[in-house]
């Protein structure tokens, strides 16, 4: 009802067709409890001891980065994969360009990685003449819609079935059917020639041990272990923050990853990639590239909100998010939706932080966030220091929806003032409603809210009495 | 080329230790007990090999005791042309329960819907999470393991793991280390639970013991 004062994300939440939030706020809220369900059932006293010490893990990495990248660096070469670097996003898609023009690759397979999400790896590589196939079912759906993911681990979380039933049609995968086993076969079924006909496997990873350089990818429908038995190339495009330190650690964020993103001990495939396949081996990649994309991660890393770089993306506080339910993925205008991405994208867009500054606001700080967070990011405690960043930049995205407090600065340093403005305020008390909404400044806060009885000095009369007792 | 990868390659850990280097301490790596992600809320077995049944199933996975009773679940279900690993093959071939199933040891990827089921030597399994381990050195063809409709692990009595803590001290040196927990699945469409979305839609361990 009041646009002018809406922040960008309530118009988003305010337009979410009823079907699509009635869709959202189900699949959120039931993944939410089975995570619950099943991490307290299998850890009963030690549930929160396994988030905080795989907290402090993650927070020891970070902040010796440095260390572990150059010895994961060393433990990959020594395993038969290429190393590379990319300090930003075009980069890392550049490399990833020659390698496979290097190979005369000309169609690609890929599972899902947030990072080339980031760097918009599909669209260029389309640009330059390489056919790219979305593996995981989601993703797939997304790239044949051309849509954006809404969800880190479940892409599609905005769509119905009668929805992706259309798509596949247009697609000329079949009549229309909306049974979720038809449409999951159809997908099998396309997606298996795909593979069999592609020359490279481009995948994340969703830890590194720099211990021993092996890549681990966690996947439920083993697209990612199929794009590793039918390509004869591998390229892993690897965020630097996805370190841990030794093979031993992989245990605490293993039993973690499953049950916080989908209310699973273990996901289904659990792959733990040290280079090329053996030789007597048919099937797999006969060479391993690994791309290091750096892409505004050391400025985050500079930033009083590197905590943030623990995230293992298991997407447990998007589906516990109040504000998530209400407004979906795409309220985020980013590659990270929910409350990571509230922290995380604003920090990754850089010089665009001012667009993106409304996000951090968008929460009620009630910190269920952090409480299911398996790294135990203190994500609360980060949206108040970027509400905090955007106020001093001056963002008009960090100050959509809220009343000026120049005036009130001005009363609550000087007493004089202070006192006169709380014997003026009893007129609030005879004041009409709809005379305040008048008022601009005024109208952020009034048009929602009841306001309570105006009560200003009492505290002060009440403590003077006391003294004076 | 190379010269501006390394130039990144210096730029990324030149940043890195500029925003670090104001932090007054750095933060320790914890100490914890090498049990502590080891899940241990389920009930008393004797045996592992019990555990591990009562965990696949709980994940749609199919444990089987003896080659035997893997033949003549082929035949129930009518799965009758299949892949199988090389070293299997004549030993199994030579079982009644396996009379009229047709055993290929190569898998031909150009003819990857004729096969019905794939038979592969699992290199372990664990019992915690009723995963089974397959790895490059014991997996004879990685695709036999994955695109048939059923795949089936062997998997040695000897090589039973108690949790996924043990069975990471034992990734060894193999290039690529899979577990694979129950059958290959996506809630992708509204939340529904469906099962072989890439890979087997049924999931067999079957123990030779």
């Amino acid at each position: 009802m009041q646009p002018k004062t809406f922040q960008k994300i309530d118009r988003f939440a305010r337009d979410l067709p009823a079907e699509v939030h009635a869709t959202v706020y189900d699949g959120s809220k039931s993944t939410s409890e089975k995570r619950y369900d099943v991490l307290w059932r299998d850890f009963p006293e030690t549930a929160d001891v396994l988030r905080e010490t795989a907290g402090q893990i993650k927070q020891h990495t970070l902040e010796h980065l440095d260390q572990y990248l150059e010895q994961a660096e060393k433990s990959l070469t020594a395993n038969g994969a290429q190393v590379h670097f990319a300090g930003d996003g075009d980069r890392a898609n550049q490399i990833a360009l020659e390698l496979m023009q290097k190979h005369g690759a000309k169609k690609l397979v890929k599972s899902k990685s947030m990072v080339t999400e980031e760097t918009h790896l599909v669209p260029f590589l389309e640009k330059n003449g390489i056919e790219c196939v979305e593996t995981d079912l989601g993703e797939f759906i997304v790239q044949i819609d051309n849509d954006h993911p809404s969800h880190i681990v479940k892409p599609i979380m905005h769509k119905n079935r009668r929805q992706i039933a259309r798509s596949f049609e247009r697609e000329g995968l079949g009549a229309y059917n909306d049974d979720p086993e038809t449409i999951t076969r159809r997908a099998r079924v396309h997606l298996r020639k795909k593979y069999f006909e592609a020359d490279v496997a481009v995948t994340g990873a969703n830890f590194v041990s720099a211990e021993s350089g092996r890549i681990v990818l966690v996947t439920n429908e083993g697209n990612a272990r199929f794009c590793m038995a039918a390509t004869k190339l591998h390229i892993a495009i690897v965020g630097i923050e996805k370190l841990v330190p030794r093979d031993k650690d992989l245990g605490l964020f293993l039993n973690l990853i499953g049950r916080s993103g989908t209310g699973q001990q273990l996901t289904v495939y659990t792959q733990f990639i040290a280079g090329p396949k053996r030789a007597e081996q048919p099937d797999g990649p006969e060479e391993m590239h690994v791309i290091f994309v750096d892409n505004k991660r050391t400025d985050v890393l500079a930033s009083e909100c590197r905590e943030i770089l623990r995230c293992i993306r298991c997407g447990a506080c998007l589906n516990v998010c109040p504000v998530y339910r209400q407004a979906s993925g795409h309220a985020y205008r980013s590659v990270y939706p929910g409350p990571v991405g509230a922290v995380l994208s604003p920090l990754l867009a850089a010089d665009k932080f001012p667009e993106l500054a409304d996000l951090p606001k968008a929460s009620s700080l009630c910190g269920a966030c952090n409480e299911v967070c398996p790294v135990n990011i203190p994500i609360p405690d980060l949206l108040l220091r970027l509400r905090d960043k955007g106020k001093r930049e001056g963002a008009k995205n960090a100050a959509a929806g809220t009343p000026p407090m120049g005036m009130y600065a001005m009363m609550a340093s000087q007493p004089s003032a202070w006192k006169a403005a709380m014997k003026i305020g009893y007129a609030v008390n005879v004041t009409p409603q709809a005379m305040m909404n008048v008022v601009p400044a005024a109208q952020a806060w009034t048009s929602v809210r009841q306001l309570p009885k105006w009560r200003g000095g009492k505290f002060r009369d009440w403590m003077k009495k006391k003294e004076s007792e | 080329m190379q010269t501006a990868m390394s130039d990144d390659r210096t730029q990324i850990f030149s940043r890195i230790k500029t925003a670090l280097a104001p932090l007054p301490q750095r933060a320790a790596l914890p100490n914890y007990a090498r049990e502590l992600p080891i899940c241990r809320a389920h009930p008393e077995f004797s045996e592992l090999w019990e555990l591990f049944s009562h965990k696949a199933k709980q994940v749609n996975g199919t444990p089987l005791v003896g080659l035997a009773t893997l033949g003549s679940w082929l035949h129930e279900k009518k799965q009758t042309h299949g892949y199988c690993d090389r070293a299997l093959a004549e030993r199994l071939r030579a079982m009644p329960e396996f009379e009229g199933i047709t055993l290929e040891t190569e898998f031909d990827r150009g003819r990857f819907d004729d096969f019905a089921f794939g038979i592969t030597l699992a290199a372990g399994v664990i019992a915690e999470t009723g995963s089974l381990i397959l790895k490059d050195e014991s997996t004879s063809a990685r695709l036999g393991a994955l695109a048939p409709w059923t795949h089936a692990a062997i998997v040695d009595p000897a090589t039973i793991y108690p949790d996924t803590v043990t069975a990471l001290e034992n990734l060894g040196s193999d290039p690529s280390v899979i577990w694979a927990t129950g059958p290959s699945k996506t809630a992708d469409v509204e939340g529904i639970l469906i099962e072989g979305v890439h890979g087997p839609g049924v999931q067999i361990v079957c123990l030779d013991a």
